[in-house]
């Protein structure tokens, strides 16, 4: 037993120390707001986050989340059950602490020159304190709230190189689709409240029975919900925005937007149609199998987003199109829940999107790397790169390799367990659709290794310097990509336990 | 922990040489990988297991341990070794040190990185042919085909990067069918296996098979993996007609990563045909016996044919490799006790035979700059010991008695022709053998070209005599090839230890 017991509502502390965070780089910035101390406010994000980090990873292993009869200190409900902290909404505040440290390092040298230094960084402690909380909400209204928390900074954010024509248009178009999704989402809200009565996700559950008359209603509010997630995890069909914004936005940014952002995204979908949508229940009310919906989706999106990006020449964008791929191999996570469980898949899908935000964040920074270096942003113009800076072309070919699920690195294990649990749902087609993509991402993973490692440099560059932050960030995360590989069985035993603990 | 000692001492020694400094990278992996090679010779002197490490062997070296834990399977960390596994780990570490040896002199940009990637694929091969449970199994596998892209496609020759890409994608590609055929074949055992360590599916299928799996038929799934797997293995093999791969690879890849590749890196495909086809499904190969030995066949007559229409010396030799392993194939689906105890031995003694006759077309290339048989004649009277050797690998290639070479295939042709199991052995076996004759055929006819006559050469290059330490692998790789053609025992003893449980089940002893 503990010596003390914390009070409840210190189950949010993640969230709560990235909003302090955000909030301290605001005094920072009214304080002085004329300089531009970038080691002060590049070192208070990833302080903050990386505490917020170190405090999610106590709580797992102290046991806040787990259930009582596995020893663990109980689910936490807070504010009448508005936000719940278990074990998933820990792993998800863990993946998204660890890529905004990675981004607030990796930005310190990104961003050097650039104007409105404090306002960017308080906008990403306040765009990961939204994911933060959304990965805890338990009710739908808490869930668009965190949901647009987390959306307008990056609005922001990605249209933050206002001198640039690419940023503000990508931040532009971003914001466009981004309200669009969002009212269709909270419409979508509207209509299960209509139907049911509720808006708590238990509650919801609960009086799905009731909602027999309505039945249209409530599958026209679950498809529209459905569009929702798809924007913010970048899925077929509200997809498109996702190449124009990656591209567009300071590289940083990008990797933050495709690791946490779509991580977060998953958190809420994953909760929503466990807690409040059960199969069954779902079913009889409104006539079809919504995992079925998903069983789509997850093809079309893997289908799509690897296709796209093997006929790519910008380097950003072709990590754009597959990271809406690899959307699509964690969209198996709910495509393969079924009446009798679905714990492995979407356990899988859990580790699959911790991995991810390693692998896709290291690449992501590897191209702002290029980008500090002004090396240009075609495959061409990556050639020959690993005679100048082997260290980080070597990360690079870890994080591709890893893309593309080679052993023995991180991003192998999710797909290997994606796939078992795909094959032990009876999902042939989507397994099959997994290691068909699996092997042709390969082609585009394996090009841009070839252009560093194997091509002879197109123009002679130069020396190209070593900025400490990127490449701290960069080697970060390939050591966390190779070390997944002994740590692996922890990892699993925690993905699957809060997927269990969500599923029932 | 031997097994494990070994595996870490190269990952370990990957990571140094990596960091280390390029002037000195050659020397220390050298160095490193001697103790690798000591080891495991010292691991073959005391060798105390018996019988198949899938069916109920006595492991030398075991250890076991839970890892992850995946649903109702558990994946463990299980390595060991065998009859069949250990020649292949010694094959491997030998070869190694050897080929690192042999890289001294073409190798001169990146060493650290190059020489970093060697050791690296020498611990992910020992791994390849220790490991017990098809997931670690399966890691190792996949993760040699990283440093051997990489080794083509930095060190390579003039078309290294589509020769690269090619290897990459086609072995890649095969493996992920393999994969998912036996996952595939995992869940369709149902109850019988709560892990995926080999031994355990062995057991489980020879104990009754799949009870089917997602609407398809026990006997049917069964059939269906066979098939996948086979093909996935094939193309690693490689078997007519996915062998288009390799003379690519084998031509671009500099001369250390043609010996690893020709002489383990093949060795992987058969090997693994060994412990699951041939072990896990005996009906499937009694039902499949004539296809398969029709491939077989097909390899050995085509590539030989293929070898023969080849001007560069580099490509001969890598299409030879396409003609021998059509005599493993031969050997396995023979399943004889002399059939498939032959192949397991033809493995090791084809590795030894290619990576020499890699090294010494390397080692003239060196010299020279061209591998072309129409650019040279009369080497010999240059380059004496260098072309002395090649001659004898040649001789070697072409079954001389008294070296490996002979008995490997003497005892496949022997397992085969007789075998019961095998319709119409008496046909596939003489036309197999006629291989034997065009491979003498093109072999000595590059030699005559090639070494004898006057001296003349079309490039500008001052030949001279090979350093000693270009030449001294070679002698090694000589010296074991005999010791194994005069004392095939050494290690035919234990291969047909471990062969015979096998054939308990289904082949005929």
């Amino acid at each position: 037993m503990a010596v003390f017991e914390l009070p409840e509502w210190t189950a949010l502390a993640p969230a709560l120390i990235l909003v302090a965070t955000a909030l301290l780089l605001f005094v920072f910035d009214s304080i002085n707001p004329r300089t531009s101390n970038r080691s002060l406010l590049a070192g208070t994000s990833a302080i903050g986050s990386l505490t917020a980090l170190g405090v999610a990873v106590w709580f797992m292993l102290a046991g806040v989340g787990t259930p009582s009869v596995d020893g663990g200190r109980g689910v936490v409900e807070l504010f009448g059950g508005q936000f719940i902290v278990d074990q998933m909404a820990l792993f998800f505040m863990v993946v998204v602490a660890v890529v905004t440290a990675l981004v607030a390092v990796a930005s310190y040298d990104y961003m050097e020159d650039h104007a409105y230094q404090a306002e960017y960084y308080s906008l990403v402690m306040l765009a990961a304190t939204g994911m933060a909380t959304m990965a805890a909400a338990n009710s739908l209204v808490t869930i668009f709230i965190a949901l647009e928390l987390a959306s307008l900074p990056s609005y922001a954010l990605v249209s933050i190189l206002k001198n640039n024509r690419g940023s503000v248009e990508a931040g532009l178009k971003y914001f466009l689709i981004g309200a669009l999704s969002s009212a269709i989402f909270v419409y979508g809200v509207s209509l299960v409240y209509g139907a049911t009565g509720h808006l708590q996700l238990d509650a919801i559950a609960e009086n799905l029975e009731g909602a027999g008359e309505y039945g249209g209603l409530l599958g026209l509010g679950i498809l529209m919900m459905i569009g929702g997630f798809a924007f913010k995890t970048a899925s077929v069909p509200f997809h498109f925005w996702a190449p124009e914004a990656y591209e567009g936005a300071p590289a940083p940014i990008s990797a933050f937007l495709s690791s946490a952002s779509k991580a977060a995204g998953f958190v809420i979908a994953f909760r929503v149609f466990t807690t409040a949508f059960p199969i069954e229940a779902t079913t009889a009310v409104i006539g079809i199998d919504w995992s079925l919906a998903f069983v789509i989706l997850a093809i079309v999106t893997m289908t799509l987003g690897n296709f796209a990006a093997a006929t790519q020449d910008n380097v950003k964008r072709m990590l754009a199109y597959s990271s809406i791929g690899h959307a699509g191999y964690a969209l198996i996570g709910l495509a393969g829940l079924s009446a009798d469980g679905g714990q492995l898949v979407m356990g899988a899908a859990m580790m699959h999107l911790l991995v991810y935000g390693f692998m896709n964040t290291g690449a992501f920074l590897f191209v702002a790397l290029a980008e500090y270096w002004g090396v240009g942003r075609t495959f061409e113009d990556y050639n020959g790169l690993a005679t100048q800076a082997p260290v980080a072309c070597f990360a690079l070919g870890i994080f591709m390799f890893s893309l593309a699920g080679i052993p023995p690195l991180g991003g192998f294990f999710s797909k290997y367990f994606l796939f078992v649990g795909a094959i032990e749902a009876g999902m042939l087609v989507v397994a099959a659709a997994l290691v068909v993509n699996s092997a042709l991402s390969l082609y585009y993973y394996a090009r841009l290794v070839k252009a560093v490692w194997i091509e002879d440099p197109v123009a002679d560059r130069g020396t190209l310097s070593q900025p400490t932050g990127l490449y701290a960030a960069i080697v970060f995360a390939a050591v966390l990509t190779v070390v997944a590989l002994p740590v692996f069985g922890p990892i699993a035993d925690a993905a699957l336990d809060a997927a269990a603990v969500v599923i029932g | 922990m031997m097994i494990e000692a070994l595996i870490a001492v190269a990952l370990v020694g990957a990571l140094v040489t990596f960091i280390a400094p390029n002037r000195i990278a050659g020397k220390l992996a050298f160095a490193i990988s001697l103790i690798p090679a000591a080891l495991s010779l010292w691991m073959f002197t005391v060798f105390d297991g018996s019988g198949n490490a899938l069916l109920d062997g006595e492991l030398a070296f075991e250890s076991q341990m839970e890892w992850i834990q995946l649903g109702d399977y558990t994946i463990s960390w299980f390595v060991g070794l065998d009859g069949i596994s250990l020649p292949l780990v010694v094959l491997t570490t030998v070869l190694t040190t050897l080929a690192i040896m042999s890289s001294w002199t073409p190798i001169d940009d990146r060493e650290s990185q190059f020489y970093g990637l060697l050791l690296f694929i020498e611990a992910n091969l020992i791994g390849v042919f220790t490991a017990l449970d098809f997931f670690v199994w399966f890691i190792f596998w996949e993760a040699v085909l990283i440093p051997m892209y990489l080794l083509i496609g930095v060190w390579g020759g003039p078309r290294r990067k589509y020769a690269a890409i090619k290897f990459f994608v086609y072995t890649n590609v095969a493996s992920l069918l393999m994969f998912g055929a036996f996952i595939t074949l995992v869940f369709g055992l149902g109850d019988a296996v709560t892990s995926f360590a080999l031994p355990e599916v062995a057991s489980a299928m020879l104990d009754g098979g799949p009870e089917g799996f997602l609407g398809v038929g026990g006997s049917t799934l069964a059939s269906i993996v066979f098939v996948a797997m086979f093909l996935g293995f094939a193309v690693k093999v490689p078997i007519v007609p996915f062998h288009t791969w390799l003379p690519d690879a084998h031509v671009e890849a500099p001369t250390p990563a043609s010996v690893l590749l020709a002489g383990v890196l093949l060795k992987m495909g058969t090997y693994a045909l060994l412990r699951f086809n041939f072990t896990m499904f005996p009906e499937q190969v009694e039902a499949y016996a004539i296809p398969i030995a029709a491939i077989a066949v097909i390899s050995v007559i085509y590539g030989a044919m293929l070898a023969l229409a080849q001007t560069d010396l580099k490509r001969i030799v890598a299409y030879s490799s396409v003609s021998s392993m059509g005599y493993v194939i031969l050997g396995l689906i023979a399943y004889t006790q002399f059939g498939v105890g032959g192949a397991t031995f033809q493995m090791v003694s084809h590795g030894l035979i290619s990576g020499l006759m890699f090294m010494a077309v390397g080692v003239i290339y060196n010299a020279t700059h061209t591998r072309m048989v129409t650019d040279m004649s009369g080497m010999a009277d240059r380059m004496p010991v260098a072309v002395g050797i090649l001659v004898a690998g040649a001789f070697g290639y072409m079954g001389l008695p008294l070296m490996s070479g002979f008995f490997g295939e003497f005892t496949i042709f022997f397992g085969a022709f007789g075998a019961e199991q095998l319709p119409y052995s008496e046909l596939f076996t003489p036309l197999a053998m006629f291989g034997i004759v065009i491979v003498a055929g093109y072999l000595l006819f590059a030699l005559q070209r090639t070494v004898f006559g006057p001296y003349h050469l079309e490039t500008d290059y001052e030949v001279g005599r090979a350093p000693l330490h270009d030449v001294a692998p070679m002698f090694v790789l000589l010296g074991i090839i005999i010791l194994l053609g005069v004392a095939p025992e050494l290690i035919f003893e234990m291969i047909t230890d471990a062969v015979d449980p096998i054939l308990e089940n289904g082949g005929e002893l």
